[in-house]
């Protein structure tokens, strides 16, 4: 039988990567009592599909899969009195009183109080649907993630001849799992290679003929002149394995009744329209997508927190505490990350600062700045900086950013009252790389105005 | 060889509507579907309204059928457990011009026999819908209009025939239809041969091609394709709750801006004469043509909310008319022909006539056994806490979300499989549970929908499909490689 509080110090809506560091946190900052609500029958999140290698150089400092992510994280908190973790269980709403409504075979539909609420429910993967391409409606078009979760967990193929549409890591590493999985390799080196621009790529570099059986992928497309995806996984997943990408390019039509029979391409503009006459014809039986994530922010909206309409995500504070007071959000659901070790990173700050909520710890703001984004930077999180009197601010605060276009050797610079007070030289920075600084704590004390993150080109 | 009294050719609304009404009568009945599922054709596109009557022309099978069928609709909610919200509908006007077609279509709907039609200020309209453009002028508000679940009423209208003794059978594309010397019809499909004393044909795009194979070729059906964008429920709160059309051109009542019973928002539908009977393909000029339309409604059209997008195909019969009823050449032959809107508001009245008919013809009586409705439908999500605490007692997969947008449970995706005529298609459980209908648009739960139907209908999971007859989804790992 399941023992549910009258009260916890904190609810965790998600046990995924976010949930279970910012309950491993919160604990360490003297939270007495934290509940993990998850959805799925076990937590890890979609860490549990992702079974390549590369996850938590940064946060766990070695090489781990994504199960193997998923199962530190986890042991970080399994034996913790404080923790209890509930799994197959649905959050259905959270409520202005921090109160949330779950739904569970075990439990039934039940209430749950709690004094503060940390969000932490990830991302979805963004559809067909919402970037309307034209064509049919058979079956053989994916998301990459849906793809991904029936080779990796329940052991079938989507497809056999594959075509993906976008960069983004998920596409890229999905290009390369398919490939393993069929041992199906092109000896073809395209000329196309990730190394090159859009007008680079040719309709000759598909390989339309080698191989038999398994599956093999035919060709990558990203709409974008830049590839979207971390530099590693461009040349892990794409060169090592002689599959063309085609930069610039756009599926304008999915032929098939039944099942898919091919895509037609097209080379894109500047707008990202189709240029008539570039269009060229793939014979595939699969469309894996990969265009885009957005964090799961339906519960967030239902409580009407603001939310940021470039994230997506709530708007927080250097706290991750939303503009609901009590309600915490950490990870994905705030903005899309290209790594998990920034996710935990990031979750850690929220489970600290619930903690000291809940145990009346955390010291009353006194001023209130905005983090504002300046030349090249699309989004920095936080969106707000809450700042208490005194030495209680002698804390560092960490920006996380996503420049708006690739760039080479600038400088970042974040600026308060136009006075420079952090500059970061960057070799190389590339909207699909999320960059994080820390402006030190001696910095962040005495910061009497909004700051601006800036690119000095 | 099987024998039956009655053979309906097509599992499309129409079709289900005619076997649910021949099924009240002491009558062997059988439906046959090519598809892998009932309310695969026009029934599973369509703009889903429930039309007050004004369109038609005065006199015609539409307009006759359509304010009989919006009637029965009334009274048929309670009784086989529909969702409809009677939302009234409005007809929009920009101009002096516009005005004068909608005082038309006022007296006309009057003359059809339509109640409660009502011109209204565009001030007024928007009290209602306040995201219509202020250069609306003026609307024509039909008060007995509607918005269904369209998917529904076909399998409410399937269940209920199949729970009194008709017989469905999917995945059975007729081939041959021969008339015998003695009477009657050997009807040869794609699972065998069947005699019928009676053939009701209800096959949609291609009635034309069914009434042929038994013989009566008086009429010829066109596709005409209408194009869909479908929006997040979030959407609403910029566009409308309730159905707003344009005013009518000679083809068709224009693209519109329209609520769904669940709360999502569509625009469309264009349309387009197509020369094919089977392609359902969205296209680029389509798309814009019907954002271009509903920008004459609502001006910001939220498009990042776009969840899907769709296409139908309307059965436009050669006579302009629905073609209803007895056959002229080929006796025994009932036709269900050439429909297209208002067919779905239709439906029963179509099901209703035809259904006496054939049971005059074959002297049948209504029997006394027949169960109205059908089996419940649990739908977790509409129940208060406190029934579905105690559901989930009873059973524990109701407390299991497997649809996370549309909170949908494992128990009534598994209740929708297991129902009378039910579910074998991933899409086939989105039509009766709207399993991934929301906005991850079956990313999260497809794969989940796919191997419940395989465990469940005792199949590989290689054998499960999206929806058309070779639309399988997933292929076995190539052991051999290894």
């Amino acid at each position: 039988m399941i023992e549910i509080k009258d009260l916890y110090d904190i609810i965790i809506v998600g046990g995924g990567p976010a949930g279970l560091s910012a309950a491993h946190s919160a604990v360490e900052n003297g939270a007495g009592s934290v509940l993990i609500l998850e959805r799925d029958r076990e937590t890890g999140g979609i860490l549990q599909q992702c079974i390549h290698n590369g996850f938590g150089l940064h946060h766990f400092k070695e090489e781990l899969t994504g199960p193997g992510y998923a199962q530190r994280c986890y042991e970080l908190v399994k034996d913790l009195p404080q923790v209890q973790i509930l799994t197959n269980t649905m959050v259905l709403e959270v409520r202005e009183d921090k109160s949330v409504l779950a739904i569970s075979p075990e439990l039934g539909t039940v209430v749950i109080r709690g004094k503060t609420v940390i969000l932490t429910m990830g991302c979805r993967e963004r559809t067909r649907g919402a970037i309307r391409i034209p064509g049919g409606r058979p079956a053989g078009i994916f998301t990459a993630g849906a793809a991904q979760r029936m080779v990796n967990i329940e052991g079938y193929l989507p497809g056999r001849e594959v075509v993906i549409l976008g960069s983004g890591d998920i596409g890229l590493i999905m290009a390369r799992r398919m490939s393993l999985e069929g041992c199906n390799i092109s000896e073809k080196k395209p000329s196309s290679s990730t190394k090159r621009g859009p007008e680079d790529a040719s309709p000759s570099d598909i390989d339309n003929d080698w191989g038999n059986g398994g599956c093999r992928v035919k060709a990558v497309l990203e709409i974008c002149p830049f590839s979207n995806g971390l530099t590693r996984n461009m040349v892990q997943c794409l060169d090592d394995f002689n599959i063309p990408l085609f930069l610039a390019h756009t599926i304008v039509d999915i032929k098939g009744t039944d099942r898919v029979t091919g895509v037609t391409v097209a080379r894109v503009d500047e707008k990202m329209q189709s240029v008539p006459g570039t269009e060229f014809d793939i014979p595939c039986d699969t469309v894996l997508l990969s265009v885009g994530l957005i964090p799961e922010n339906e519960l967030s909206r239902g409580l009407g927190i603001s939310l940021h309409p470039l994230t997506s995500g709530p708007v927080v504070d250097q706290h991750r505490q939303t503009d609901k007071e009590g309600v915490f959000a950490a990870g994905n659901v705030v903005h899309v990350h290209d790594l998990v070790d920034f996710v935990s990173d990031e979750a850690e700050i929220a489970g600290k600062y619930a903690a000291l909520l809940a145990q009346g710890k955390l010291a009353a703001v006194e001023r209130s700045l905005s983090v504002i984004t300046g030349n090249a930077v699309r989004t920095c999180v936080p969106q707000k900086i809450n700042l208490p009197a005194g030495e209680a601010a002698a804390e560092g605060i960490r920006l996380f950013m996503r420049v708006t276009k690739p760039m080479k050797k600038v400088k970042l610079l974040v600026k308060c009252g136009g006075e420079v007070i952090l500059s970061r030289p960057l070799l190389i920075a590339k909207p699909s790389e999320m960059i994080a600084v820390e402006i030190p704590a001696d910095k962040a004390k005495l910061l009497k105005g909004d700051i601006t993150v800036g690119i000095e080109e | 060889m099987k024998e039956v009294d009655v053979v309906v050719v097509g599992g499309g609304v129409t079709g289900t509507a005619i076997l649910s009404y021949l099924s009240r009568y002491n009558l062997r009945c059988m439906l046959v579907e090519k598809a892998p599922d009932i309310a695969m054709g026009t029934t599973k596109a369509n703009s889903a309204i429930l039309h007050a009557g004004f369109d038609a022309p005065t006199g015609s099978n539409k307009a006759r059928l359509n304010v009989e069928g919006n009637a029965l609709y009334h009274e048929l909610e309670k009784e086989l457990d529909l969702d409809i919200k009677w939302t009234g509908s409005y007809v929009v006007a920009r101009t002096d011009e516009e005005i004068a077609v909608l005082e038309g279509l006022k007296a006309r709907g009057e003359a059809n026999g339509v109640t409660g039609l009502e011109i209204v200020s565009g001030e007024k309209l928007r009290e209602a819908e306040p995201n219509v453009t202020e250069k609306i002028k003026a609307a024509l508000f039909a008060p007995t209009a509607g918005i269904c679940w369209t998917f529904d009423v076909a399998a409410a209208f399937a269940e209920n025939a199949v729970e009194n003794g008709a017989e469905i059978v999917r995945d059975c594309e007729v081939i041959k239809i021969t008339p015998q010397a003695e009477g009657g019809f050997l009807v040869r499909t794609m699972q065998g041969e069947l005699k019928a004393k009676t053939v009701v044909n209800a096959a949609g795009v291609y009635a034309d091609k069914v009434s042929a194979l038994a013989g009566d070729d008086s009429f010829t059906i066109r596709a005409r394709k209408g194009e869909y964008i479908l929006f997040d429920k979030t959407a609403q709160e910029n566009l409308v709750k309730g159905i707003i059309f344009p005013v009518p051109s000679a083809t068709s009542k224009g693209i519109l801006v329209c609520g769904t019973t669940h709360g999502n928002v569509f625009i469309g539908p264009n349309a387009n004469d197509t020369g094919s009977k089977d392609d359902l393909s969205v296209s680029a000029p389509g798309m814009n043509e019907i954002i271009a339309g509903a920008r004459q409604i609502v001006e910001n059209i939220p498009l990042g909310a776009a969840i899907t997008q769709f296409a139908g195909l309307r059965a436009v019969s050669s006579t302009g008319d629905f073609i209803i009823g007895r056959s002229e050449r080929v006796k025994g032959l009932y036709q269900a022909a050439g429909i297209q809107s208002p067919g779905l508001t239709s439906a029963p009245a179509i099901g209703r006539e035809i259904a006496a008919m054939v049971a005059e013809d074959l002297g049948a009586k209504e029997k006394a056994e027949y169960k109205k409705g059908r089996p419940p439908r649990p739908v977790v999500r509409e129940m208060t806490m406190e029934e579905q605490k105690k559901l989930i007692q009873e059973d524990k997969r109701y407390g299991l979300i497997v649809c996370r947008c549309e909170t949908i449970t494992e128990e009534e995706i598994c209740n929708a499989i297991h129902r009378p005529c039910g579910a074998r298609t991933v899409d086939g459980v989105k039509r009766r549970t709207r399993a991934g209908m929301g906005r991850c648009q079956g990313g999260f739960c497809g794969p989940r929908v796919a191997l419940i139907l395989a465990r469940e209908l005792h199949l590989p999971v290689t054998e499960i499909r999206k929806d058309g007859e070779g639309s399988f989804l997933y292929y076995d790992k190539e052991q051999e490689i290894y």
